[in-house]
């Protein structure tokens, strides 16, 4: 049986982040029988405001304040993990840019195994657990058994696991700060530098006409600014047309740019990777238009289109500037 | 400065539909087109452009088959200087963890300041970066999008975090970091470039030239293990409006229009 199940709770201004009910969601479908732990690092108020919130979710938090904590970084955090746990813990993290960044590590120093950006669980048999992944921008998934006899450090995507409305633990929290040991880091954090903002604000707009990849070449956005002017809405796109600086920042949506929450998203030539869809909230009405019929993007639309955008989009836009 | 860069030879999710084959046991990789992971790509390119700008050398380094050689060689069109490839059938189904030995075993041969690795790669989990450093006792950061040389002892990096926002640290060499992509602008590799590193020699290292145990890796060494392939049924879906083109378009324009899309 694998040891003591504890989940590492990420939090900002004094605010835990939406993984902290997922995490204590999903260890709960893995272990029915475990209690699980929270663990809450950081420093002063904030820290104790976040303790607090979490009672309501788990029935024990660990909190450690040390000014080495203060911001969330991901070797220190490392260092106070590997001295705090148990070697054979199985510690639950969310899947984003700080567990992506704390997880592997830890995995190497308590010598467990590594099991990222799970998406669902499969079964547990003694000390194998089984877990559902995707791979290939979730075109397929896959099973994963897991070797848990020494512990497991267990990367949980963010939003796979549906939190329950609200909490009833009644938790309490212990003080374990003067376990933290050693906290020398090799990487010191300086500063936050914010996105730039554009000259159009993604995050307003009732209407977004999105692009990706399927755009195939810089010339071929206009394609969708005409659709855009043409149903008065704003082109925004996905990570791809950034990285080829296509776009500007400002118009990427995603997790690791703007969250959206539009009444009607337009998807051209966008596979809808997790990390696209993750910017999109307040579930709006999808047109998803995309020549591979197997995109993941036709799961989560409402409406779909199987042909390459750079012949349908035109015939769209012309149908409609007609109609006006 | 003295980089490595560690790259993986990936079926091309631009180019190909990836679908299961029959069984489960694989994807259909008869006709999949091959290239190098793309976030490994900006890494080459990032350490060459380091290294045009203080001196000293690139290394890229692959774990894989045969196959594999052929994206360290483009690579080195690319500009890097050296090449390595790891490859042994004890190799074969190795975890990240096992790939991280094995990149361990070889840094260890070579005296490296810095180590890029991508941040993830469409078959990966982004994994072998933060394990690799961990081993190393080195310092690690993920998702990079911007490297300053400060001195021969740090760098200046920028990480990209949540909502566009980037997080901007100093961490003191040697390091690993994982690239993340619009780092910068890949150059282009034509043909003449391919040509030119035809000939060059690709050292191929084993277990043996390593000295790791089979305990770490291969399938009986690794702790995670893909069992299959599976493409899950998910609910309905979408509602895939069929027809010609015209027909469609005049669909999907009153679907809008009833959903508030045309204004």
């Amino acid at each position: 049986m694998a040891g003591q199940i504890f989940a590492y709770i990420t939090h900002k201004v004094g605010k835990a982040d939406d993984t902290a009910a997922e995490l204590v969601k999903a260890a709960g479908k893995f272990f029915p029988d475990a209690p699980v732990t929270a663990v809450v690092t950081g420093s002063g108020a904030d820290l104790d405001a976040v303790c607090n919130e979490m009672t309501a979710w788990y029935r024990e938090i660990w909190k450690i304040d040390n000014e080495a904590l203060a911001y969330p970084n991901a070797e220190a955090i490392r260092k106070l993990l590997v001295n705090l746990l148990p070697q054979d813990a199985v510690v639950f993290c969310g899947h984003d840019t700080f567990g992506m960044d704390l997880a592997p590590g830890l995995s190497i120093k308590l010598d467990s195994v590594f099991v990222p950006d799970v998406v669902d669980f499969d079964g547990l048999d003694g000390d194998t657990l089984k877990v559902i992944r995707q791979e290939y921008s979730g075109q397929v998934s896959t099973h994963v058994s897991c070797d848990i006899s020494a512990g497991a450090v267990i990367n949980i995507r963010p939003g796979a696991f549906q939190p329950d409305e609200s909490g009833s633990a009644g938790g309490q929290v212990v003080d374990k700060s003067a376990e933290a040991g050693d906290l020398a880091v090799g990487r010191r954090f300086l500063e936050i530098v914010q996105a730039e903002v554009g000259d159009v604000d993604i995050t307003k707009e009732d209407v977004l006409v999105s692009v990706g990849r399927g755009i195939e070449d810089q010339d071929n956005i206009e394609i969708a600014e005409e659709l855009a002017e043409a149903i008065g809405a704003v082109v925004s796109c996905s990570r791809p047309i950034v990285d080829a600086k296509w776009l500007e920042k400002s118009r990427q949506v995603g997790t690791s740019g703007q969250t959206v929450k539009p009444k009607v998203y337009l998807a051209l030539g966008i596979s809808g990777s997790f990390q696209h869809l993750g910017g999109l909230k307040g579930n709006p009405f999808i047109v998803a238009v995309n020549k591979n019929p197997k995109a993941p993007i036709f799961q989560v639309a409402d409406v779909g289109v199987v042909d390459d955008l750079l012949d349908f989009v035109p015939v769209l836009t012309e149908k409609i500037q007609e109609g006006k | 400065m003295e980089i490595l860069v560690c790259v993986k030879r990936v079926p091309d999710t631009a180019e190909n539909e990836i679908e299961v084959a029959g069984d489960g046991s694989d994807i259909e990789r008869d006709d999949l087109v091959y290239s190098v992971n793309e976030w490994d790509n900006y890494a080459v390119e990032e350490a060459i452009q380091i290294v045009d700008n203080v001196g000293g050398s690139v290394t890229v380094i692959s774990v894989g088959d045969e196959d594999a050689e052929e994206v360290v060689r483009r690579e080195m069109a690319m500009g890097a200087n050296n090449g390595i490839l790891l490859s042994d059938d004890a190799f074969e189904g190795s975890d990240g963890k096992g790939i991280a030995s094995l990149l361990k075993a070889a840094v260890e041969k070579g005296n490296y300041d810095l180590i890029l690795t991508g941040a993830q790669a469409d078959d990966g989990a982004g994994q072998v970066g933060g394990m690799l450093a961990a081993m190393l006792d080195v310092p690690f950061a993920s998702v990079v999008n911007a490297i300053e040389v400060l001195d021969d002892k740090k760098l200046k990096v920028g990480r990209e975090i949540e909502g566009g926002n980037q997080e901007m640290s100093e961490i003191d060499l040697p390091c690993v970091l994982s690239i993340q992509t619009g780092i910068n602008e890949p150059r282009y590799v034509g043909i003449r470039g391919i040509r030119k590193v035809a000939s060059v020699d690709i050292p191929v290292w084993g277990a043996s030239d390593l000295g790791v145990g089979a305990e770490s890796i291969g399938e009986s060494g690794a702790r995670a293990k893909r069992l299959d392939y599976f493409v899950p049924e998910l609910g309905e879906g979408a509602e895939i409006l069929e027809g010609s083109s015209d027909e469609v378009a005049d669909k999907l324009i009153e679907i809008l229009k009833a959903k508030g899309g045309i204004k």
